[in-house]
């Protein structure tokens, strides 16, 4: 097996690269170079995984999954059996190598765009050293055999978003969105610590194989495993940014546009649905926690796309909507249908960077504005902007063909027809893309239409360079032709994705007695609903942001009271400062450290030692410096020794 | 031949006046001479057991304690008059700084 | 735990007692002679881990035990030895004091300007002090090793300290001697119980004494391990012992705080894991519960506090009491995870705490200040330094990938396994030190380095510059071994792993009610108390 053996070759490219900016591009701040190098190993990585991917295909189904294994990493090594004992070690399998495409694939088009995007920043090669960073991380946890490993790439992107985020460190801003998209990452990673070592306590092993493989013969709906199942979860809504631990993505659209496409919207965000299909046979054994998974996505869903409506930042609408389309990948993977939540982690990688990079496009030509209030009409003078923007904006609508209307509607049928599923999580599905298509709609409206409401004499907008725009052009091919790889079941033709990822899922699935729902006509009339509410949705923006521009001011007039806490996010922010951050640090500062440590325990130790000096004091009057006080007082103790000795 | 208490109580007798004298004076000098007293009290012990008894030890100690004593005294007059340079006194009740 | 005698020639001792060559050297010189003092005390040093190596590379790991045992007599009418010899454990350690020492000295280059050769005299037999500590396998010898490492420490931290030092200086030295009196106690009626042993006799062998010290009565091994462990845990410093530690970091100089936070703490948990756990281990055992709680409470507490912090180095030292908590833990998990997760953690922690106060060191250097909010922006004026900051902070709370993770997963997942502690909620609550510590210290790192900088470009007064080679070029020595240890632990896990079984095997036993015991109390150390 050439290709397969090579295959650990596809994480070490980055880290190449990642070590060869790093350590000399500071000295040489050659951009060419520095691009060139930078893209170049992703593409390498691109062009191994795409050769991996042909040999896995030419393979029969059942010998598909293979696992390399490098190095020891963490153990005890002692010998004795059971103690922990974990390596390096990368699997291939249809569902990592489909990741490894998108990463690297669409980590490509980026680092390109990045060329242009960064040109001139005196940062570019700090740049790609993160970026190079960051996809060696997200291979890693992509690619990983086992939870350690995984939760280095875990980490790793974490670290490396909190470094993009970062990246302009001058500004105050950043470095608090920064901070706190760590901190936030840390407490779902508490929880995916947790749940790690339930694993380990459980199965004697963290490698994904043993691990797996043990479940498939465990019994379903135990406490341990719903606890496991629900830990994980936990760690997975801080990746990925759910209720109630998404307050971090938002903010996190400080850092430069290129890294919110990549990171926070196409790969890293999506990794806590990656580990939650990965993890697939471990959450069939907890149907309550899928339950759990299915409503907070759906919540999810509905609740960050209420938010997306009133935003005026355009990065910020673009969040609000990736943490929306998260929750439905979140919802996918609730009622069972792990495949179609992949499906949708791709089609939405397409088209979510699609609408980062086009937004990048824009902030660009606007001289770094971000508001949409202040842009309009842009249309002119940003033609491929433009073009490939509506495509993205009308991908994630959902209006077919396009990609995202195959996902998309393949989550909402799922959500409805599965044994776990239930009309209301379609019902909620099928409202948030109303707010989606509305919501998109609104951004290019006010965008790219009406009145432009920039100040002429200090913006000229102007369309972005070629290494940007040719990205934008093959990312809207891809949403446009992605969604084909998965068309329904129903319609007759194949669904190739589905039918690649099944072996992956088979196991859980059958654990769960899922059977598959052959209703076309069931199937196709939600469609067809979904498809008029999307239509709907964009009529209505065209109707109040074209038409009748004066009624989105009425509304929010009317509404006032709602419109402010859309506005503020419903306060969610707030609330954890008052309710979390502010007690814990008043209570450690007033109470621990002024308090216990100071007052107690150091009022204790120098509380003893204030009392020996005042003994002390008081016992040292005895001495008066004369020596013949002293030689009276031994003369003293003489007699008295001498009568004791005569007289007892 | 002066039988051995007589000299015992004499010496008991010197040695309860230097004793007295070290305690009660509060001339440095006269403390000194007092302590010089003790000394040759037990001098006086020390020579008439040795003749009493027989033997030489007594004797070979009391030189060894004449010659301490004379060396004593060298050392001790010398801080006395470094102390009186000082504190222009000898009086050992102004004499109070080993305290503390 | 007999030692292996394939090992006999002297190469320990001279780890041990090197420096003292340069000390000579050193007693001959003058203050004034800043540079060759300078340099006579890190060819000292260097020439010592160089000799340390061969201990490193000499090792059977394979074969375990104690290696490199000599063995000369002392005091003979009391059985009381030369001894030293090394394990896994004590290797590891070792090796980390004969890394940090000439770090520090290197890293701290400029910071001593006043009575230079009498500073470096200092740190050069604190190495020995400390290097002893590690090898000694008598607890007499022990004993001297532990307590000559208080005085120069001491003079350290009171002569060459910030504003505050006597006062720091000598709460470190109360603190501390407390504890070591009660020690010597234990030590001597150790001794003693051994001697009443059939056919036995007084002796502060530390091997002998494994075979005397856990069939004493439980009771007696409660007092005696309650002797012990008060030492080690003032050291360590453990929960609510801790109070000595921020003041005396705060005000040591930089190379005093490297070498008290890097080698020092790790005396206290090195105690517990070589005399307290194998001497007396059903009281180790029934003890167990109560410790860990205090190690829980140490991180979460530590971190707390640390957080609030506005001086930089009570930050660190702060810091350093919730690290110190998970090695804490690991040892009282009794588990092999949580033994080799301590272990690691304690070469870790010498590694990224050392390497914080270095940097902590770098800056006060230029700015001659340790206020936090003196600061902000300084990545923009030190870049390199900014970097090199934040690498280690990230090791520090442990970033998988560099060594702090190694550590801390072993420990948390060794308290989550155990059997014995019979609860998973002390390793929940301490994993919540996972989350506080990324709080405390991106906290401290964006208030200092982030942001826009000064307006007058001067912080505490002073224009300040980047770092220069020597200090990267030490730097990048212990960012190499960083990342070695978070990528390739193996090569440390599976020195100390003969270390973590033994204890393991040993105290499996004891919970079976395999380890043989007379049948009744052999003494009456303590009137009243024996069964």
């Amino acid at each position: 097996m050439p290709m397969i053996s090579n295959a650990p070759l596809i994480v070490l490219f980055p880290l190449a690269g990642f070590l060869l900016i790093g350590l000399l591009g500071w000295k040489y701040r050659n951009e060419l170079v520095i691009g060139i190098v930078g893209s170049g190993v992703i593409f390498l990585s691109f062009a191994t995984a795409v050769g991996v991917l042909f040999e896995m295909a030419s393979l029969p189904e059942e010998a598909r999954r293979s696992t390399v294994q490098l190095f020891p990493w963490i153990g005890t090594f002692t010998g004795t059996s059971g103690s922990l004992g974990v390596s390096v070690g990368y699997q291939f399998d249809q569902l990592s190598i489909l990741m490894t495409l998108i990463v690297t694939g669409v980590g490509f088009l980026i680092h390109v765009y990045s060329i242009g995007y960064m040109h001139g920043d005196k940062g570019y090669w700090r740049f790609f050293t993160y970026l190079n960073l960051f996809i060696f991380a997200m291979l890693n946890l992509v690619l990983a055999d086992n939870f350690v490993l995984m939760f280095f790439g875990w980490e790793g992107v974490g670290l490396c978003s909190y470094l993009l985020i970062g990246f302009w460190y001058e500004k105050t801003f950043t470095g608090d969105a920064a901070k706190k998209a760590f901190i936030v990452n840390r407490i779902g990673d508490f929880g995916f610590l947790l749940g790690m070592f339930l694993i380990m306590r459980t199965f004697d092993s963290l490698s994904f194989t043993s691990v797996m493989s043990s479940a498939s013969v465990m019994p379903t709906g135990t406490p341990v495993m719903f606890w496991i199942a629900l830990l994980l979860f936990v760690g997975a809504t801080g990746k990925s940014a759910q209720i109630p631990l998404f307050v971090w993505l938002p903010d996190a659209m400080a850092g430069p546009t290129p890294v919110s496409a990549l990171i926070h919207a196409a790969t890293m965000v999506t990794a806590g649905v990656y580990m939650v299909a990965r993890c697939a046979p471990l959450y069939a054994l907890a149907p309550d926690v899928l339950m759990i998974v299915a409503i907070v996505g759906a919540a999810t869903a509905v609740f960050a796309a209420t938010i997306g409506l009133v935003q005026n930042d355009i990065k910020k609408v673009l969040a609000y909507s990736t943490i929306s389309q998260l929750g439905y990948m979140f919802l996918a993977m609730g009622v069972a249908a792990f495949s179609a939540g992949i499906f949708h982690v791709m089609t939405h990688a397409f088209f979510k960077a699609l609408l980062f990079l086009g937004s990048g496009a824009v902030i660009h030509g606007m001289h770094d504005e971000q508001d949409i209030q202040k842009m309009g009409g842009l249309k002119k003078y940003l033609p491929v902007t433009y073009a490939t923007f509506v495509v993205g904006a009308i991908a994630i609508a959902g209006i077919p063909p396009f990609a995202g209307f195959f996902s998309k509607d393949e989550i909402l049928w799922n959500a409805f027809s599965s044994e776990l599923g239930s009309p209301v999580l379609w019902t909620v599905g099928a409202l948030g893309a109303v707010l989606t298509a509305f919501y998109m709609s609104r951004l290019v409206i006010l965008t790219f239409h009406g009145k432009e409401r920039f100040d002429h004499h200090h913006v000229h907008p102007h369309e972005a360079p070629k290494t940007m725009t040719v990205p934008l052009v093959v990312l809207a091919g891809l949403s446009f032709v992605g969604g084909w790889l998965g068309v329904p079941a129903s319609w007759g033709l194949g669904n190739v994705v589905e039918d690649w990822l099944n072996p992956v899922f088979e196991p859980a699935r059958h654990k769960l007695m899922l059977a598959e729902h052959e209703s076309h006509a069931a199937e196709f009339t939600l469609m067809t609903i979904s498809v008029v509410l999307a239509a709907s949705g964009i009529y209505a923006a065209w109707r109040w942001y074209v038409q009748h521009t004066d009624v989105p001011d009425r509304i929010a007039g009317k509404f006032a009271r709602t419109y402010r806490i859309l506005l503020n996010k419903y306060y969610v922010d707030e609330a954890y400062d008052a309710v979390v951050v502010r007690p814990t640090q008043t209570a450690s500062d007033k109470f621990l450290w002024k308090g216990v440590d100071v007052i107690i325990i150091d009022g204790a130790v120098n509380g003893t030692a204030k009392v020996i000096a005042i003994a002390a004091q008081t016992v040292r009057r005895v001495q008066t410096g004369v020596a013949q006080s002293y030689a009276m007082v031994i003369v003293a103790g003489i007699v008295a020794v001498i009568a004791a000795l005569l007289f007892i | 031949m002066v039988p051995i208490p007589y000299y015992l109580v004499l010496s008991a007798a010197m040695f309860m006046i230097g004793a007295v004298g070290v305690l009660t004076r509060r001339n440095a000098i006269i403390v000194f001479m007092s302590i010089e007293l003790m000394l040759n009290s037990v001098n006086l012990t020390l020579v008439a057991f040795s003749v009493a008894t027989g033997t030489i030890t007594g004797q070979v100690l009391v030189f060894f304690v004449m010659t301490v004593a004379a060396a004593e005294a060298a050392v001790g007059l010398a801080i006395i008059i470094a102390l009186y340079r000082r504190k222009q006194t000898v009086n050992l009740d102004e004499i109070n700084i080993l305290k503390w | 735990m007999e030692p292996t005698a394939s090992m006999t020639s002297s190469i320990l001792s001279w780890t041990i007692f090197l420096p003292l060559a340069g000390v000579v050297v050193l007693a001959a010189m003058k203050n004034a002679q800043v540079r060759s003092v300078k340099i006579v005390g890190c060819t000292a040093s260097v020439v010592t881990f160089a000799v340390s190596l061969f201990l490193w590379f000499g090792y059977d790991a394979a074969a375990g035990g104690f290696q490199f045992v000599e063995r000369v007599a002392w005091i003979s009418s009391l059985n009381i030895s030369y001894h030293v010899g090394i394990d896994g454990l004590s290797l590891l350690l070792i090796l980390l004091t004969t890394v940090l020492t000439p770090l520090a000295l290197i890293g701290t280059w400029n910071s001593i300007t006043n009575r230079v050769r009498d500073y470096t005299i200092m740190i050069l037999v604190l190495e020995v002090a400390m290097v002893g500590v590690f090898a000694a396998l008598d607890l007499f010898l022990f004993y001297v090793f532990w307590e000559a490492m208080l005085i120069p420490m001491v003079f350290i931290i009171g002569m060459w300290g910030g504003q505050d030092r006597v006062y720091a200086a000598v709460k470190f030295f109360l603190y501390t001697l407390v504890g070591s009196l009660l020690m010597l106690v234990a030590i001597l009626a150790l001794g003693y119980a051994a001697s009443q042993m059939p056919g036995g006799q007084f002796t502060t062998n530390l091997l002998d004494l494994y075979a005397v010290g856990p069939r004493l009565a439980s009771s007696i091994q409660l007092w005696m391990f309650l002797a012990f462990a008060l030492s080690f845990a003032i050291k360590v410093p453990v929960f609510p012992l801790h109070t000595w530690l921020p003041d005396a970091h705060v005000q040591a100089p930089t190379a005093g705080s490297v070498l008290l936070a890097g080698v020092l703490l790790k005396m206290g948990t090195f105690g517990f894991m070589r005399y307290c756990l194998p001497l007396f281990p059903e009281a180790a055992l029934r003890a167990m519960p109560y410790v860990a709680t205090l190690a829980v409470i140490s991180i979460v507490y530590g971190a707390l506090v640390a957080m609030v912090q506005t001086d930089i180095k009570k930050l660190v030292a702060y810091s350093s009491v919730s690290h110190l908590g998970f090695v804490m833990l690991g040892i009282f998990s009794m588990t092999e995870e949580g033994m080799q997760g301590a272990m690691i953690q304690m070469v870790n922690h010498g590694l990224s705490t050392g390497a914080l106060f270095l940097l902590v060191g770098m800056v006060y250097d230029r700015t001659h200040t340790r206020t936090i909010d003196d600061y902000g922006g300084l990545a923009k004026v030190m870049p390199v330094f900014a970097a090199a900051f934040l690498f280690i902070s990230l090791s520090s709370i442990g970033l998988p990938g560099l060594n702090g993770f190694v550590g801390e997963f072993l420990v948390l997942l060794g308290a989550f396994r155990s059997t014995a502690l019979h609860s998973t909620a002390y390793a929940a609550i301490a994993a919540t030190g996972v989350i506080l510590s990324a709080v405390y210290m991106l906290w401290m790192y964006q208030r200092v380095m982030l942001g826009p900088t000064r307006e007058s470009g001067k912080y505490g007064g002073n224009y300040v510059f980047d770092i220069g080679r020597r200090e990267i070029g030490v730097l990048v020595a212990i960012a190499v071994l960083v990342v070695w240890i978070g990528v390739y632990p193996a090569s440390l896990l599976t020195k100390s792993a003969g270390t973590a079984r033994n204890l393991i095997h040993m105290m499996d036993q004891m919970q079976r009610g395999q380890m043989p015991r007379y049948a009744e109390s052999p003494i009456e150390l303590l009137p009243g108390t024996a069964r």
